[in-house]
């Protein structure tokens, strides 16, 4: 990725930047990953042998609170790229600060949640619904965290001048990159919450 | 950042040493890394072929044990599936796309150098099995649950799960990398129907790859998970069930076998038009075709599964799904032989390879359709009968294609002609040899001899056939040797090749054999499909064509680099550091996001 | 003839500073509506008189959360439909993949009177 000016780059046959192409080839891609973990969880639901079930163990409200937390940093994503595309860097610091700082809360309210459920004995190894669940949710959170360490990197970039109004792409992209992992929340609070 | 002055002669000596083949980023450079990588791989694969038909040339052979053989025919389809035909083609995309589509390089060449350096470091470290432990032993889908650890005990199969991963993220990058570069990249006034049918069939190809590899990442994730955290994904007495890993395995395996034929289909419609002397018959017809079957692609996967009890809806679905895909190939073939029907032939080396690709792979494809139908796959499936479609398709398919594509393009690659009389050799001893080794494999099939069983008694009637299959595999193995003669004999001292050797339409033949560094001192400006043979009928009023442009003052060319490489290394030893301990994992996450962040703040 | 690279089909348009952008009010509308939506999500869950018609009820309402991200967050309703291609198609197999696996594995069994 060149941190040269967006302006410099090549001109293209569609007009588009290639890397956005690319990453959004790449969310596509994405798709088929997470939507194959979805279906493993779906075709295993209510095939357990033994407990805990979801119904015992979920705690939708706690949940509830961090998907807010989830989709408003999506808000803060989005304030952040207005603030580097207009040029305001004190803007965009304090809204990528944001978002990364409540992608930590989202996956602090996980490593909670999980704690709470491992003590009441739902784990990896004990039935279908544990594996099922904890190796969706647990990619998902691994892509957050990534996302964080990217948010964080990006933000500590602009301090050396490496992040320049002039490649808000890069903050583009990885903004189109963490709402599709805000996405991602949406269906698996949806598929494994709230329908189960 | 180097810069290239327009007026630098045609073969200027490109930068030489181990360090410019290490940190290289030209996607020629490249092309030849896959290459010679991917044929290193697939003689590996040839030989364990060879000592597979040694066990079986007779009744009772004691050559290899039956644990050894069940290494050996796995390791023989991974190798000649991941580790050879794939990196053929990616050989080809690399160096052909480009030039194709009228573009410098890829879209993106460090990434593309990337993918090169997975892909061996994944080969090498799937190999490795072989010395720590044992390779896997399993067959090359890997079906659970003999893949547990209960049933596969040992590092086998954890080197065949963790290499595919490895070898996934090379595949993927490769795909986004090329898609990228056929959209976004091609010279003005090449719209996608002017495209090349190569490098259309690049595109659908790297579309399949990136659709289908998430699938088999989960398959073995979950697998991997299985064999090391504990967890039951496919255990039955936990209540789950196997039968899943089939199905997200040949979810990826159906678009796998059409991400392995369509490169060498798009291979095909550049030669045969060009030595015909005549474009290609219904080209639109073929694209949408290629499209068509990656669509359908991800509609068939269960014919893989006709006897697992799916029930008389799933398989009747899948059956009509099946026979529907053979359409669309057919049309394609019907196309191919229009093209060739009052052409003026020209039977080259790379012609005749094209022309057994036709006629090996109808034979594959009829045994396809054949499998489509459920009550008669009941009896074929898991017999030698399937061995011998799938050998047709791929051997006589894909890799005959593919062997097309070395005589075609070696001239443009390195300046050289291939010698056409070792290629004829080449071609008839292959032809002769695959026929001999799979034909006889439709009638074992029919007789009921199983697949993947180490021997057989010798009063079930399949003792000559099987002698036969041996024979023939040696007169491959034979052929295989008369081609790696050719190879280094035209590599050393073929005859010099002019930048267009055959007449060919496309762009690639309007730049000389070898190509500078930068490909095209000016970009051209197509105004048609084959705008060199739309060029040659225009006439020279019209050189606003391919040829003739003055050249560009300023290319840049992207500088070499050892990061990708660098963040290869990481990106291998993550995984093998869940076999070889922990701390090599975290080494290799640390080396990988080095190289990562390092290349991410480079400007290119 | 010139000299200089003939132009590609169109110039790139995304050039940082010159884009016709929703403000900040927009996307603030937008989550807005976003935590309705859970917050909705959330209630009828718990709703009793709601249970049978849950789970179309809840995938409708993800649905629009979901399509609210992508259109104004992500930008697909303002941006080239190539990238909504690239992201829906992909999207449409994994959800017929989906729907297929649990097809398969019986879940739409008592659909069809088995």
């Amino acid at each position: 990725m060149s941190h040269l000016a967006v302006a410099a780059e090549p001109r293209t046959s569609t007009g588009l930047h290639s890397r956005k192409l690319a990453f959004w080839a790449f969310l596509g891609s994405e798709c088929l990953f997470f939507g194959s973990l979805i279906s493993t969880y779906l075709v295993y639901k209510g095939k357990s042998l033994v407990g805990p079930y979801p119904g015992h163990i979920l705690n939708i409200p706690f949940t509830s609170v961090s998907t807010f937390v989830l989709l408003m940093s999506s808000l803060t994503m989005v304030l952040a790229l207005a603030g580097i595309q207009r040029g305001r860097m004190g803007q965009f610091r304090v809204w990528i600060a944001a978002t990364a700082l409540l992608g930590m809360t989202f996956l602090t309210g996980q490593v909670i949640e999980f704690s709470s459920f491992v003590r009441e004995g739902l784990t990896l190894q004990g039935n279908l619904f544990g594996a099922t669940f904890f190796v969706l949710t647990g990619f998902h959170g691994a892509h957050v965290s990534a996302g964080v360490v990217w948010l964080w990197s990006l933000f500590a970039a602009s301090f050396g001048g490496r992040v320049k109004p002039e490649n808000a792409l890069d903050v583009e992209i990885a903004g189109l990159y963490w709402h599709f992992v805000d996405v991602v929340w949406i269906a698996i609070f949806t598929l494994v919450y709230l329908i189960q | 950042m180097t810069t290239a002055a327009a007026a630098l002669p045609a073969r200027e000596a490109g930068p030489t040493g181990l360090w410019s083949w290490a940190a290289t980023v030209d996607h020629k450079r490249i092309a030849v890394l896959y290459y010679f990588t991917a044929f290193a791989f697939f003689l590996l694969g040839g030989v364990e072929a060879l000592i597979i038909r040694l066990q079986l040339a007779g009744p009772g052979r004691h050559v290899v044990s039956a644990q050894a053989y069940n290494q050996l025919f796995t390791m023989h389809g991974t190798t000649m599936i991941f580790l050879a035909l794939m990196p053929l083609s990616a050989s080809f995309f690399n160096f052909v796309v480009p030039l194709q589509v009228g573009a410098r390089d890829v879209a993106f060449p460090r990434l593309n150098a990337f993918s090169y350096w997975v892909f061996l470091f994944g080969g090498l470290f799937l190999n490795l099995s072989f010395v720590a432990g044992g390779a896997p032993a399993a067959g090359w889908f890997g079906y659970a649950n003999l893949t547990s650890g209960q049933y596969s005990p040992g590092h086998g199969i954890d080197f065949w799960a963790l290499g595919l991963l490895t070898l996934g993220v090379s595949s993927l990058a490769a795909a986004f990398n090329f898609i990228v570069t056929i959209v976004n990249l091609r010279a003005p006034g090449m719209s996608l129907m002017r495209l090349p049918v190569f490098s259309w069939m690049t595109l659908v190809t790297s579309f399949l790859i990136i659709l289908a590899f998430p699938i088999i990442t989960v398959a073995l994730i979950l697998l991997m998970f299985d064999r090391m955290a504990g967890t039951h994904f496919f255990v039955p007495a936990a209540g789950a069930d196997p039968v899943l890993w089939q199905h997200l395995f040949w979810l990826f395996g159906h678009p796998e076998v059409y991400i392995l034929i369509l490169p060498a289909m798009g291979i095909i419609s550049e030669v045969l038009p060009t030595f015909a002397r005549r474009p290609l018959f219904g080209y639109p017809f073929v694209v949408y075709s290629g499209i068509f079957i990656a669509f359908l692609a991800f509609g068939v996967w269960s014919h893989h599964m006709f006897s697992v009890g799916l029930g008389p809806v799933a398989d009747s679905f899948f059956a009509l799904s099946t026979m529907l895909i053979a359409v669309p190939t057919g049309v394609k073939i019907f196309n191919w032989i229009a093209t060739l029907w009052g052409g003026s032939i020209r039977f080259t080396a790379a012609m005749k390879f094209a022309l057994g690709f036709i006629a090996m792979f109808i034979i594959g494809g009829l045994s396809g359709v054949m499998h489509a139908s459920p009550p008669a796959d009941l009896q074929q499936t898991d017999t030698y009968f399937v061995v011998a479609h799938f050998h047709y398709v791929l051997f006589g398919g894909t890799l005959l294609g593919l062997f097309a594509g070395m005589y075609y393009w070696f001239p443009k690659a390195t300046g050289r002609f291939m010698d056409e009389r070792l290629g004829s050799w080449h071609f008839w001893l292959t032809l002769v040899g695959m026929n001999l080794t799979f034909f006889p494999m439709h009638f074992l099939g029919l007789l009921g001899m199983p697949r993947r069983v180490y021997t057989y008694a010798g009063d079930l009637g399949f003792n000559t056939m099987n002698l036969v299959c041996t024979v023939g595999a040696f007169v491959i193995a034979v052929s295989t040797l008369v081609f790696v003669a050719n190879l280094f004999r035209s590599l050393r001292a073929g005859r010099p090749a002019p930048p267009d050797p055959w007449g060919g339409g496309t762009l690639e033949w309007s730049i000389p054999s070898p190509p500078p560094e930068y490909n095209f001192a000016a970009i051209p400006e197509v105004r048609g499909r084959d705008p060199l043979w739309l060029e040659q009928r225009s006439g020279p009023a019209e050189r606003r064509g391919a040829r003739g442009l003055r050249p560009d003052a300023h290319i840049h060319v992207p500088a070499p680099t050892g990061l990708p490489m660098l963040a290869a290394l990481g990106v291998a030893l993550v995984p093998a550091g869940l076999i070889f301990g922990l701390w090599l994992s975290a080494i290799g996450a640390a080396v990988m996001l080095f190289g990562i962040y390092r290349w991410a703040f480079t400007p290119i | 003839m010139s000299t200089a690279p003939q132009p590609a089909a169109a110039e790139p348009r995304e050039r940082a500073l010159e884009h016709p952008h929703p403000n900040a009010a927009k996307y603030l509308t937008v989550a807005t509506v976003l935590a309705a939506l859970t917050a909705i999500e959330v209630w009828v869950y718990y709703v009793r008189a709601m249970r049978p018609m849950l789970a179309p009820v809840l995938l409708v309402l993800s649905a629009c959360k979901f399509s609210l991200v992508a259109l104004f967050y992500m930008h697909l309703k303002f941006d080239n439909r190539l990238f909504s291609a690239l992201f829906a198609v992909p999207l449409a197999i994994a959800a017929a993949v989906l729907l297929a696996l649990m097809a398969l594995n019986g879940a739409f069994a008592h659909f069809v009177g088995r």
